[in-house]
């Protein structure tokens, strides 16, 4: 009984990866952060996971702050935030946020305010499903530590 | 004190995004070193010491300011490129250029291939340039660059605490010397012994291409300087 449960949430948590790695949400990077937490560090994925949100959300809000003013015309900004968010998402493996940021990147070098915005919207997009993603998948963790940890007397 | 006897190598490591930090930190300690994370290069330089104005030839600045090699010894320095401010490459031409520091080991990294940047700093003095995100294999190969550096201060801390014993006894006969400035006097022993060591891997080519061997320097000071 006890064995079913931490079993089947850990084939779980292997599904959603699969399909994150499948899809190109995530990359070989994210593998690497895994292996980067042990037992001095057992919450490594988890905290700099959560750093990385909140720096890139920092960095979404000042972009869209730029953008939504009309008189707007410091592209070279936007550009050096885009910088942040590629390098931040490539260091943790976020591999189609970092796509999308290179994308709108070089969309704003055409210096256009309104194809910037769209730039930013698909760049939210894809950072909202992956926060989702990785909330699911620490939601699987923690369930299936907690499964681990239950124990009955002999 | 006791830095000789650390088997650990101390890494500084420079990155305005707290994640790479938080990241590049991690690899380090698995890779067994020990970590120092810094913002900006110019709070990676005030860790080193480099801050305005210490760099004097003033004497008593020199006996207040830190002591390199018991207080922070640093065997690499590995900082991104693209920072706000002070780049990554600022970073390293101030600290090639430093008497003190330029013989630390500095790597690059970046998340941008672009072979121009990259061939100005390994021109400029950098030892590697790794593009991000940086692995853990890609550590491994600065083990040899830090070793050099370890070896290098470890020498020299030890010859400095046996010439700490030696100073009440022995008087310097530091003759024929062209790079250092002679003060034979006792009390200026000490401002000598600090002057030699920081220019001491300097001038340590220097001197093997004047013809001058270090070994033969050594036994003729008896433990007090490794070079002429």
């Amino acid at each position: 009984m006890l064995g079913l449960g931490v079993d089947r949430l850990q084939a779980d948590i292997n599904r959603l990866l699969a399909s994150l790695f499948h899809q190109g949400v995530l990359d070989e990077q994210f593998l690497q952060l895994q292996q980067l937490q042990d037992d001095t560090s057992p919450n490594f994925v988890y905290d700099v996971i959560n750093i990385y949100f909140d720096e890139s959300e920092k960095l979404l809000r000042n972009l869209r702050l730029l953008l939504m003013d009309r008189e707007f015309s410091d592209f070279k900004k936007i550009g050096l935030h885009l910088n942040q968010l590629v390098g931040s998402s490539s260091s943790i493996g976020a591999r189609r946020v970092r796509n999308v940021c290179v994308a709108f990147r070089s969309a704003s070098e055409l210096n256009n305010r309104l194809g910037c915005l769209r730039g930013l919207e698909v760049v939210e997009h894809e950072y909202h499903y992956l926060k989702n993603m990785m909330h699911e998948l620490f939601q699987l963790e923690q369930q299936r530590l907690l499964a681990a940890g239950v124990r009955y007397p002999m | 004190m006791g830095m000789a006897a650390e088997s650990q190598f101390h890494v500084l490591a420079v990155d305005d995004s707290l994640c790479d930090r938080k990241l590049i930190e991690r690899l380090l300690q698995k890779s067994s070193c020990q970590v120092t994370t810094v913002e900006s290069g110019s709070k990676a330089l005030e860790f080193l010491g480099l801050r305005q104005g210490l760099q004097s030839n003033d004497p008593n600045e020199l006996s207040t300011s830190p002591h390199i090699h018991q207080e922070v010894e640093v065997n690499l320095i590995i900082t991104d490129y693209c920072m706000p401010g002070m780049t990554g490459y600022d970073l390293l031409k101030k600290v090639k250029e430093s008497s003190a520091f330029k013989n630390i080991p500095v790597v690059i990294m970046s998340s941008e291939n672009v072979p121009a940047r990259i061939s100005r700093c390994l021109e400029e003095g950098a030892e590697e340039f790794f593009l991000k995100p940086v692995r853990l294999a890609d550590l491994n190969k600065l083990k040899p660059h830090m070793m050099k550096t370890k070896l290098k201060n470890q020498k020299l801390e030890e010859i400095e605490e046996a010439s700490k014993d030696e100073t009440a006894l022995v008087e310097p006969e530091i003759k024929d010397s062209t790079k250092i400035e002679i003060l034979p006097l006792q009390q200026d022993l000490q401002l000598v012994q600090q002057e030699e060591q920081t220019l001491c891997t300097n001038n340590k080519r220097k001197s093997m291409e004047e013809g001058i061997s270090t070994d033969r320097a050594l036994t003729r000071f008896d433990g007090i300087t490794t070079t002429v």
